[in-house]
C-alpha cells in the first residue's frame, strides 16, 4: 500500500475540504500536448487519475471514449503513459497518482511488470474498471508487492456483501460511481448519493470514499464535497480538451475549470 | 451403440444435466470469469441465480421446449447430403439444419431461453448486440412474442452488409441503433450494448448472443444451444446407427459451435472441429481467427483468446461474414483447444463463397456465409476420409440475409441497371 494516498486525504480533511480527484486520458489529444494538460491539472488536484487509452473502453461514455480514440490515433503507447506519470510525479511530490484503465492493458504486459513500471514511475494506486474484487487473484499480489493501492469501485447496485468485499480487497480509497451509467452521464439524485455514501463510509473503516461520474459544475462538486471524502471530475475535464483544438486554449479552459472545481471542494465556502 | 446422455423422461432427446460446468466464478480453467464493471456485477449475479433456478424448474423447460417445438420448429432435421457426399468423394456428410429454424438460424434457441428468463425476472425491456443481424432478429422476434421493448445495437458497417436483417428487426418493432465507434462492427456493438445496460439494468435484460462475455453468459448460451448437438446425436444414432467421426461448426464467438459440439465432448472418438474465418488468409493479418492467431486477453467480461497487438489493444478483424467478424471467442472453446479436445480449422472468404455456391447448386440449400465456413472446412475434411465414415456439419443459418453481399462479391450486381 502506498502511504501517499492516505496522507492526501488526511491533509484535505485537516484543511476542511474534500479532495479533488481529476481525470485525463494520457496521450489526449497527442503525447506532447497531453503532458502539459496533465501537469496543469495535477497542480490543481489532490489526486490525479491518469487514464490508459484502450481500444474498447466499455464502461466509458462518448467523451472519454473519444479521448481514447484520439490518444491511440496520435500514437500513444503504454511507455508514454508511464513517462507522463513520471513527469507529473517529479513536479508534484505530494500528489496522489492513480492509473486508471481496462484489464487487457496490464494483462498483456503481465501484472508484475506493469506494477513495477507503474511504481517506478511514481504511481500510488491502480484502478482497473473491469477487474472486480472477485477477479483480483490475477493482479492483487503484484500490486501489493510493488506498494500500489488497488482502488475499487462501488455503485448504486452494490449490495452490502459487495461493499464489504470492496472494503476488504481495496485500499487507498473507494470510488463510488454515483449513478448506474457510463462516465459523463447526468448525475443522479443527490440525496440518494449522500445516503449511500454515508452507508459505505460506515462500512469502510476509515477508508476515504470519493464520488464520481457525472459531476459537471462547481455547484455539483460543492454538494458532493459536503459529504464525500473526494470529488472525482473526469468527463468534464476531458471535454475541455475536446472542445478546444487550439493547444493554448485547451490548457486555459482546463486550468480555469480545474480552479473552479478546486474552489468548490472547500466545505466551509458557499459557492 | 453409445449410450445417450441422461435424458428427461418427458423429452428423451434432451438432457438437462449441466456437464463441464465452470467454477463458481464462471471460470473454464484459466479462461472465462466475470471481468465486468462493478455496476454490472449484481445484475450478472441476478441473471446467474435466475438461470440456475429456471434450469432446475421443470415448468421452465416445458415452456421452453414447447416454444422450441411449436414456435421455432424444432427438432431441426439431420439431413444426409448424398449428392454433396458424392461430389466431395469421402465421408458421408450430414447437415444439421439449423437454417430451418424460425428466423433462419440457430440464434433463436438462445433468445427463447433468455427471453423466458427476462420474463421470469420481470424485465420489461431487452437489448442485444448483433453482427450478422441473426441474433438481433431472433431477439426482436422474442421481444415481439413476449411483448417487450427491444433495442438492438449494430455496427454501422454491419448494417450496410446486412440491410435485410436491419429492416426485419424494424418490422418486428425493434429499434436498431447504429454504432459508429471503433471499427463499427460486432465488438463495438457489444461495447455500446454494455454501456446501455450499465445505465438501464434495473428494468432491462441484456440478451447476449454468443457463448462469451461475463459469467453466466458463456454457460447459459451454451446450455440453450445444446439442443442442437443433443438432437444431432440422437438423429445420427437413429439414421446411421452410430456416432459421427467428426462434428464441424464455424466459430465467431462460439454459440453454434458449443451447441453442436458440447453434447459430443464425452464421446472420445468424435473429433470436434471449430472453423474460424480466415478472411483474406491467416497470413494476411486480415481475418477473425482468434483461436488460431490470437493470445489470451481480457475483453467483454471474460478472459479468452483475443486478436490484439503487443500492448493489448484489440485489433480490427476482417471476414466476409459479419457473424464471424469478432476479435474474441468463447472462453470454453479456448479451454477445449488448450486441452486438446478441439481441432482448429479455418476457411477464407473465397473458400466460404465457393462452399456456399457448391451447396446451393448441388443440394438446393442456400447456407449463410457463416455456415459456409463450416461447410468449406467440413467438406475438405470429409474428402480425406473413407466413405464408411460420418461427418456432421452444423448448417447454422440460411443465406437469404447474405444475398446482396454474395452477389456483389460474385460481380453479379455490376453492369445491371
Amino acid at each position: 500500500m502506498s502511504a501517499r494516498l492516505g496522507e492526501v486525504f488526511e491533509r484535505c480533511r485537516a484543511e476542511g475540504r474534500a479532495a479533488l480527484v481529476g481525470y485525463l486520458t494520457a496521450g489526449d489529444p497527442n503525447p506532447e500536448q497531453s503532458r502539459a494538460l496533465l501537469l496543469a491539472l495535477a497542480s490543481r488536484c489532490d489526486v490525479l487519475e491518469i487514464g490508459m487509452p484502450f481500444s474498447d473502453p466499455m464502461a466509458d461514455g462518448p467523451v472519454i471514449e473519444a479521448a481514447s480514440v484520439r490518444a491511440l490515433a496520435a500514437g500513444t503507447h503504454i511507455a508514454d503513459v508511464f513517462e507522463h506519470c513520471r513527469a507529473v510525479r517529479q513536479a508534484n511530490p505530494d500528489l496522489g497518482i492513480v492509473l486508471m484503465g481496462y484489464a487487457n492493458i496490464p494483462y498483456a504486459m503481465g501484472f508484475d511488470l506493469f506494477a513495477s513500471r507503474a511504481a517506478e514511475a511514481g504511481v500510488d494506486g491502480v484502478l482497473i474498471v473491469d477487474i472486480p474484487p472477485e477477479e483480483g487473484g490475477i493482479c492483487d499480489a503484484s500490486f501489493r508487492q510493488h506498494g500500489l493501492d488497488r482502488i475499487l469501485l462501488l455503485s448504486p447496485t452494490s449490495t452490502d456483501e459487495r461493499i464489504r468485499l470492496a472494503c476488504d480487497a481495496g485500499s487507498g480509497f473507494i470510488y463510488y460511481v454515483s449513478l448506474t451509467g457510463i462516465t459523463g452521464a447526468d448525475m443522479g439524485d443527490i440525496t440518494g448519493i449522500r445516503n449511500k455514501v454515508a452507508h459505505i463510509q460506515s462500512m469502510a473503516g476509515g477508508m476515504p470514499v470519493c464520488v464520481g461520474f457525472g459531476i459537471k459544475t462547481p455547484e455539483q462538486a460543492s454538494q458532493v464535497a459536503s459529504f464525500a471524502d473526494g470529488v472525482v471530475v473526469g468527463s468534464h475535464f476531458v471535454s475541455q480538451v475536446a472542445a478546444n483544438s487550439d493547444a493554448a486554449a485547451a490548457l486555459a479552459a482546463l486550468s480555469a475549470s480545474a480552479d473552479a472545481m478546486r474552489a468548490a471542494t472547500a466545505r466551509e465556502t458557499a459557492v | 451403440m453409445s449410450r445417450l446422455p441422461q435424458a428427461s423422461p418427458d423429452h428423451p432427446v434432451y438432457s438437462f444435466d449441466i456437464t463441464h460446468a465452470p467454477d463458481a466464478g464462471g471460470h473454464f480453467g484459466r479462461f472465462g470469469g466475470r471481468f465486468a464493471a462493478e455496476t454490472l456485477m449484481q445484475p450478472l449475479k441476478e441473471i446467474e441465480q435466475a438461470f440456475y433456478a429456471a434450469w432446475a424448474d421443470p415448468e421452465f423447460h416445458r415452456e421452453r421446449l414447447d416454444l422450441l417445438k411449436n414456435y421455432v420448429g424444432r427438432a431441426t432435421p439431420l439431413y444426409h447430403a448424398e449428392r454433396l457426399t458424392r461430389l466431395v468423394g469421402g465421408a458421408q456428410i450430414y447437415l444439421k439444419r439449423e437454417d430451418l429454424n424460425h428466423t433462419g438460424a440457430h440464434k433463436i434457441n438462445n433468445t427463447i431461453g433468455q427471453g423466458l428468463l427476462a420474463r421470469r425476472m420481470g424485465k420489461k425491456r431487452v437489448i442485444a448486440e448483433t453482427g450478422a443481424g441473426q441474433h438481433g432478429v431472433a431477439t426482436a422476434t422474442v421481444a415481439a412474442l413476449f411483448g417487450m421493448q427491444c433495442d438492438i445495437y449494430m455496427g454501422r458497417e454491419d448494417m450496410a452488409r446486412q440491410m435485410p436483417n436491419v429492416l426485419r428487426m424494424r418490422l418486428l418493432g425493434a429499434n436498431v441503433i447504429p454504432v459508429d465507434s471503433g471499427t463499427a462492427t460486432l465488438k463495438d456493438a457489444v461495447n455500446e450494448a454494455l454501456r446501455n445496460w450499465v445505465a438501464t439494468c434495473e428494468d432491462t435484460f441484456y440478451i447476449f448472443g454468443t457463448a462469451a462475455g461475463p459469467h453466466p453468459y458463456p454457460l447459459i448460451v451454451r446450455q440453450f444451444h445444446t439442443v442442437i448437438g443433443q438432437e444431432a446425436r440422437a438423429q445420427i444414432l437413429e439414421q446411421a446407427g452410430r456416432l459421427p467421426d467428426v462434428a464441424v461448426a464455424c466459430v465467431g464467438g462460439g454459440s453454434n459451435a458449443m451447441g453442436l459440439l458440447h453434447p459430443f465432448r464425452g464421446d472420445a472418438d468424435v473429433r470436434l472441429v471449430a472453423v474460424e474465418a480466415a478472411g483474406y488468409g491467416l497470413q494476411s493479418g486480415k481475418h477473425a481467427a482468434s483461436l488460431a492467431a490470437g493470445k489470451a486477453g481480457i475483453l467483454h467480461g471474460n478472459l479468452t483468446y483475443l486478436l490484439e497487438d503487443d500492448e493489448g489493444q484489440v485489433q480490427g478483424t476482417h471476414s466476409i461474414s459479419a457473424g464471424l467478424d469478432y476479435p474474441g471467442v468463447g472462453p470454453e472453446l479456448a479451454l477445449m483447444l488448450e486441452e486438446g479436445r478441439l481441432q482448429l480449422d479455418s476457411a477464407t472468404d473465397d473458400e466460404a463463397l465457393l462452399a456456399l455456391q457448391q451447396l446451393t447448386r448441388c443440394e438446393g440449400i442456400i447456407p449463410a456465409l457463416e455456415s459456409s465456413h463450416a461447410l468449406s472446412a467440413g467438406c475438405r475434411i470429409a474428402a480425406g476420409m473413407r466413405p464408411d465414415q460420418l461427418v456432421i456439419i452444423n448448417l447454422s443459418g440460411r443465406g437469404d440475409k447474405d444475398m446482396n453481399n454474395v452477389f456483389r462479391h460474385l460481380g453479379w450486381l455490376e453492369g445491371e441497371q
